[in-house]
């Protein structure tokens, strides 16, 4: 658990897991996230990339949700390795 | 502190406001799922690991790098493809029972010595727009629409969202416009409601000004019979019905390629601004009741149509027929009228009949067809009207081209949208304004895409 | 005994079957469809179930009630003031966890709740085993296995209801713990927020808001507590329709 070094989550890749360390971000969109399970202490699978790129589809709680790049950029945390 | 008489409110909030730090929220956010996760880890068990991950395998497909659009594009046609081809012969059948039973009602009429004008009113008029109307439409959307039913029931929805969002953001629109733009596929006007699932002003706006460059259940039938009178006349059997789905198709692409352009131009001007954050769900699939959903779809449709028909296209018959007849000189109201916007109409490729048929049909775009038929029909020796060919004999004697019809097509695609959609945008948007630019904008753009491909055409000699 | 009408309203994530509960009970035809935000315009409809009648709400689907948006406000204010008899909260069962967040949300607002886990089919067939009995002990109030779509478990879930309203059933919603931290916050407040709002509201619930900073809440309990109570009938009269 480096404080250091902390990644986005559009750095990982289709396939990686995440932890959520923090969301930098405010407002409705901070609330938002929170909601659907992006909450610190809580792990993502990154599923894939939209055809076109961007959004990507992540698993979180047993859910797919889709995240815009302007989105995941904002939140931080570890990545642990593939599924 | 504040003032002079505190509000126990505004104490109880200056009192909670001294207590809070900034992530309280999340605080509270994650001791529930913290909950939720434990409650969850000690009463359900997962026994098949293989199926769980179902969704996501089909996902892995459905919205490839290298399936995604092709697959979209491959529905689009095949669910156009079977309408097509499964609607063809209904039509053809109901078309001409309804000629066959008009000869009926006509005999009857003469038997009771009926005037003309009753006769005119009510068998010219109100019986022959409700029957086209129901003979062109009811075919079609009931067999659209429970196909569509059913990629909605499946989850195929929100895959297209995910597919196409790139192309809306990069238009400075929500991503959630093609769930809006899907709604339309059925109803503008309905469609305008569901614009409700995205919250920013702005980008909401956005989709309501285009929701109606696709086309509703009003247009699909004038797309598809134009398309199949005209676009595919070299064609017959399989074929015809193959480059007819194809010409549809390529007026939903290009409806579409619109939307982005128009959304582009509004965001860089009148609606400037970024598209704002939003996420999307992409539930699992989950394999519709098949046999359920068409036949609640089948019938839901076919009583909206037959409702339609009855409110709408049978006031319009009459209407029409009315003004076929009321003489002002040596000429009708109509004719008169269709006079008037006929060289207009001829720079756009059209012809005043067309024009005013759209203009009548405000109410309602399933009544423009049977509007243009009548107005046609009034000018000349009244012919029966047996099935479809004739149909396409009465636009060629009106001196009907290739170019007359999708030039048609594509103002019924491009052109302001039906009067009920009018209102609930103004329901829905308070806004007399922005009201008027949903009307001024598409037709603007229906006015200069059909000028020019009238042009084009006639500059290259194509005709 | 007096007859009355009882109010039931139907809360949930989105995509969970709320509107397909909704007509199997009422026999109305709200549309249903696999994307979350199909319900735009709540609807309201009509049923009785053993010579009484009740009064149901489809409201819209939401992914929590802290009043991120209007839909969730609607939600919120439609719990909160309009007290419904009972509260549906349909859950689904391929996806509890997320889903038990916004169950939980509800159990700190009113201990009136019956969870509807629906969509059970499609949770047998992806092998998901629920112990309901655990899940209802764990949450404190009735949980009712559902396929809606598939009409089964209605019968359990009217006579639960019926039971509900007639209060022959004791709930005790679960209490979710805080940090120390927030729970001492709550400590400090509550005394105040009883004396302000009145018993009436959930104090630890209003508690909670106000530190989140919820301001808009405040806002509706000071401006609108008995004009909601008395209009909480209207403000649901879009009836039935829906795109
Ligand atoms: N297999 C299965 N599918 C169901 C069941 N209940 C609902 N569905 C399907 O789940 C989808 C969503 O149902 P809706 O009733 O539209 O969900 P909703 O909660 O009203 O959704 P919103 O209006 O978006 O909040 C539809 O495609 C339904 O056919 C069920 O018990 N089993
Ligand atoms: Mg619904």
């Amino acid at each position: 658990m480096t404080e250091a070094k902390l990644a986005r989550l559009s750095d990982a890749n289709p396939g990686e897991r995440f932890r959520i360390t923090t969301l930098k971000i405010e407002g409705t969109m901070k609330r938002r996230l929170l909601d659907l399970g992006f909450v610190p202490g809580s792990e993502i699978t990154v599923l894939q990339k939209s055809p076109l790129g961007d959004p990507t589809a992540y698993r979180v709680s047993h859910t797919t949700i889709a995240l815009r790049k302007e989105e995941s950029d904002h939140i931080y945390g570890e990545r642990i390795g593939n599924e | 502190m504040r003032a002079t008489v505190p509000n126990p409110f505004d104490e109880l909030m200056e009192h909670a406001k001294r207590l809070t730090d900034g992530d309280t929220r999340e605080q509270i956010v994650a001791s529930i799922f913290q909950t939720s996760r434990q409650i969850c880890q000690e009463t359900v068990t997962y026994t098949k690991q293989e199926k769980r991950y179902e969704t996501e395998k089909l996902d892995r497909i459905f919205t490839s790098k290298i399936w995604g659009f092709p697959i979209m594009l491959a529905m689009l046609a095949v669910v156009i493809y079977i309408t097509i081809a499964g609607a063809n012969v209904p039509s053809s059948l109901l078309a001409e029972f309804f000629g066959w039973l008009e000869g009926y009602i006509t005999l009857l009429f003469q038997q009771l010595h009926a005037p003309s004008w009753l006769h005119g009113i009510l068998v010219l008029g109100l019986y022959r727009g409700t029957t086209w109307v129901v003979s062109v439409m009811l075919p079609p959307m009931a067999i659209f629409f429970p196909i569509f039913a059913l990629l909605e029931n499946y989850g195929y929805l929100p895959r297209v969202a995910f597919n196409m969002d790139r192309l809306f953001k990069k238009s400075g629109a929500h991503g959630k416009q093609s769930l809006t733009m899907a709604m339309g596929f059925g109803c503008n006007a309905a469609a305008i409601m569901s614009t409700r699932i995205i919250e920013s002003p702005r980008e909401r706006m956005l989709a309501i000004l285009t929701n109606n460059f696709v086309p509703c259940n009003g247009r699909w039938p004038t797309l598809i019979l134009l398309a199949s009178l005209f676009m595919a006349a070299g064609y017959t059997g399989g074929w015809k019905t193959f480059a007819t789905a194809s010409v549809v198709v390529a007026m939903v692409v290009f409806g579409i390629i619109v939307t982005l352009t128009v959304s582009w131009i509004l965001s860089k001007t009148a609606l400037r601004g970024v598209p704002t954050h939003y996420t999307l769900e992409l539930p699992p699939y989950r394999r519709p009741k098949i046999w359920d959903t068409i036949v609640r779809s089948t019938l839901d449709k076919s009583v909206y149509v037959l409702k339609r028909a009855v409110t709408v296209a049978a006031p319009a018959g009459v209407l029409t027929w009315v003004l076929a007849n009321i003489h002002v000189g040596d000429t009708t109201v109509l004719a008169y009228s269709a006079q008037l916007l006929d060289p207009f109409a001829r720079q756009l490729g059209l012809d005043g009949y067309i024009l005013l048929a759209f203009i009548l049909g405000l109410p309602a775009n399933e009544i423009v067809v049977p509007i243009l038929l009548m107005g046609y029909l009034s000018t000349g020796a009244l012919i029966e009207v047996d099935g479809l060919h004739s149909l396409k004999q009465i636009f060629l004697d009106h001196g009907w081209t290739w170019l007359t019809a999708l030039n048609m097509m594509l103002f019924s695609l491009l052109h302001y949208p039906c009067g009920t959609t009018l209102v609930n945008i103004y329901k829905e948007t308070k806004s007399k304004k922005w009201t008027f630019l949903s009307f001024a904008i598409p037709t603007a753009i229906a006015i200069v895409v059909t000028f020019t491909t009238a042009h084009l055409v006639q500059w290259f000699g194509l005709l | 005994m007096n007859k009355r009408e009882y109010t039931i309203a139907l809360a949930g994530n989105p995509n969970t079957g709320k509107s397909t509960l909704f007509n199997v009970l009422t026999g109305l035809r709200q549309h249903t469809g696999n994307w979350p935000g199909k319900t735009v315009i709540h609807a309201e409809g009509f049923f009785t179930y053993k010579n009484e009648e009740y009064r149901i709400i489809d409201l819209p689907g939401t992914y929590s009630l802290y009043s991120n948006s209007a839909d969730e406000e609607v939600a919120r204010d439609f719990i909160i003031f309009s007290k419904p008899d009972v509260t549906l909260v349909v859950l689904d069962a391929t996806a509890l966890e997320r889903n038990l967040n916004l169950a939980l949300q509800v159990l700190e607002m009113t201990d009136r709740v019956i969870i509807c886990l629906n969509l059970m089919d499609e949770a047998k067939k992806k092998g998901i085993v629920i112990d309901i009995a655990n899940l209802s002990k764990k949450l404190g109030v009735p949980v009712v296995p559902l396929a809606a779509r598939n009409k089964e478990g209605i019968e359990e879930l009217l006579e639960t209801v019926a039971r509900m309203v007639h209060g022959e059933i004791n709930t005790t919603p679960l209490v979710v713990a805080y940090s120390r931290a927030i729970e001492e916050k709550i400590a400090k407040l509550l005394p105040l927020v009883k004396e302000v709002v009145g018993e009436e509201y959930p104090a630890r619930w209003v508690a909670l808001r106000l530190l989140d900073g919820d301001t808009s809440l405040l806002h509706a309990l000071q401006h609108h507590p008995h004009h909601f109570l008395k209009e909480g009938a209207t403000y649901a009269c879009h009836c039935a329709k829906s795109v």
